[in-house]
């Protein structure tokens, strides 16, 4: 089974409700363009710092609501009742946070994590296939308007004072958010691989009239203790 | 007559919410145009989407990408422009206007202390918002442009020689490209800017503004520049990944060089991408307090890129 080509992918449309089951998690395929309505609430660093390092709970009666979180931190404003309205959300890079996925899966129950980018096949089999979760990419990178178009409202915020607007947990009220990609599946495959795989096919091609400069840096040089001249 | 800083505050912060939601004409322009000539299934989805992710973000007066980057100014000073307070009052009203527009726009508050990572909620901070001044001949206005980049990802220097030659240059434009197009890193397709010349602080400053001070479809009126700007452009799309890192052809959305003299052993070269969410507003002021809102950054005249003594 499986999609062997980038233009294969037959981007069927799929509607889910959170918390998503996890036959509907299964079932995705990798390109799925996936729209979610209830509740993801956001997780980054600060976050992963409070419940992977530190070891808190997440907040009382989260993990009942929601399995999908979302890695980003929104454009906020505070409204006069001292409430808040998400302007714009979008994902940041998601391949710093694989270290924290495994025991985040754990703690959180979640099992959708909607990113920026992807992580790599090793990742998606190591940490996420053993919990059930898959990884849906944002778009673009940079549909903020549309995305902050889907929020109805902010239902939660927690870690403001500690974490600040653009690391606190935000809880989000959505309605068919989207659309969002299905880059790393239930068995660990990943879009990124495909396409990759693809492009990589062409490098050679590529370079073929473009030698190394005349001066290498670390990193181009195997060991650190080898000249770059 | 002065320039009312009441004015210039005014201007800025208005300039900080059309950075934010409207997308710059001329860009929008060449994204549909690579659109429409992306062969990739998936590329070409992303693209729709990001042209309706625009028309929401101007329709609903939201920003269009959450990461507002980090917001910041260039200014060219008029030489017959007088400022009511002087520069420092030119430099408090950019401040607050930044401040105010972080909670009004909203701007995402991405300014934080780089060790503590303390947050003051209104990026402002350090040496932060940045200010870059130009002067400019005969004039009696000021200019404001801002501009809202992200830069984790798809910028990077390095030191070539005059060995390396254009080969070289096209080498490193190829591996910068490459190394954060995939997975689509740098949220292409961008406006690149390749900073070549003068000293290492120079070239990363120039790429910077190329990327980021020049409309799509501008061409530097240097014919060595030009040539070098349209074959990177072309190279660029056949390195055969498109948006979002899918394989296709829309990589490059134009690509702007900018040189200046540099050391006789040396080629020092620096590269930025302007991404999918390529943020700039700008205004001129005038003596009479008139404000003149345009597209245009018009930051590369002239007498910026002069050569000779005077």
């Amino acid at each position: 089974m499986g999609i062997e080509r980038l233009d294969d992918v037959r981007m069927d449309e799929v509607h889910l409700t959170t918390p998503i089951p996890a036959d509907a998690i299964a079932g995705l395929e990798l390109g799925d363009v996936v729209y979610i309505s209830g509740v993801l609430y956001t997780a980054r660093e600060g976050v992963y710092r409070q419940v992977v390092e530190r070891g808190l709970p997440l907040p009382a009666g989260l993990r009942d609501l929601s399995n999908v979180t979302l890695q980003c931190s929104p454009a906020v404003t505070v409204r006069p009742d001292g409430g808040h309205d998400v302007a714009a959300v979008t994902a940041t890079a998601s391949f710093r946070f694989g270290k924290s996925m495994a025991l985040w899966f754990e703690r959180s129950g979640a099992r959708v994590v909607v990113g920026k980018a992807g992580l790599t096949e090793l990742a998606y089999r190591e940490w996420f296939v053993p919990h059930g979760a898959v990884y849906l990419t944002t778009v673009g990178y940079g549909m903020g308007a549309a995305y902050g178009h889907c929020i109805k409202r902010v239902r939660d915020v927690h870690w403001l004072a500690e974490l600040g607007i653009a690391q606190a947990l935000w809880v989000l009220e959505v309605e068919e958010m989207g659309p969002f990609l299905v880059e790393g599946d239930a068995e660990g495959r990943s879009l990124f691989a495909l396409a990759n795989r693809e492009i990589d096919a062409r490098i050679n091609e590529v370079y073929k009239n473009l030698p190394p400069p005349t001066l290498s840096r670390f990193g181009e040089v195997l060991s650190r203790t080898d000249e770059v001249v | 007559m002065t320039i009312p800083a009441k004015v210039i505050e005014d201007t800025a912060r208005e300039l900080m919410a059309r950075a934010a939601i409207d997308i710059p004409p001329d860009y929008r322009d060449g994204v549909r145009l690579a659109r429409d000539r992306e062969t990739g299934k998936l590329p070409r989805f992303v693209l729709t989407e990001m042209l309706r992710n625009w028309d929401v973000a101007t329709g609903e007066r939201r920003p269009m990408c959450a990461d507002t980057g980090l917001p910041r100014y260039y200014v060219r000073l008029g030489n017959e422009a007088i400022v009511e307070g002087g520069l420092v009052a030119l430099e408090r009203a950019l401040r607050r206007a930044t401040a105010d527009a972080t909670a009004s726009v909203p701007l995402r508050p991405n300014r934080v202390h780089p060790l503590t990572r303390e947050d003051q909620n209104n990026n402002v901070g350090i040496h932060a918002p940045e200010v870059t001044y130009a002067v400019e001949p005969d004039a009696d206005w000021i200019d404001v442009t801002t501009v809202h980049k992200g830069g984790l990802f798809g910028s990077d220097y390095r030191m070539l020689f005059p060995g390396d030659g254009i080969t070289g240059i096209k080498r490193f434009f190829v591996d910068t490209l490459i190394e954060s197009g995939k997975r689509g890193l740098a949220c292409q397709p961008a406006i690149v800017g390749v900073g070549i010349g003068g000293a290492k602080d120079t070239c990363v400053r120039l790429g910077k503004e190329a990327a980021c001070l020049r409309v799509v479809g501008s061409v530097n009126p240097d014919p060595a520049a030009a040539r070098l700007e349209e074959e990177l452009t072309a190279l660029g799309n056949y390195i055969g990944i498109g948006a979002m890192g899918f394989a296709g052809t829309s990589m490059v959305v134009a690509t702007h060089v900018e040189l200046a003299h540099t050391h006789t052993g040396g080629m020092p070269i620096a590269i930025h991408q302007f991404c999918l969410s390529s943020r700039r507003a700008s205004a001129r002021i005038h003596p009479d307090g008139c404000v003149e809102f345009h597209h245009d950054p018009r930051w590369f005249t002239d007498y910026y890129r002069r050569a000779g003594i005077e």
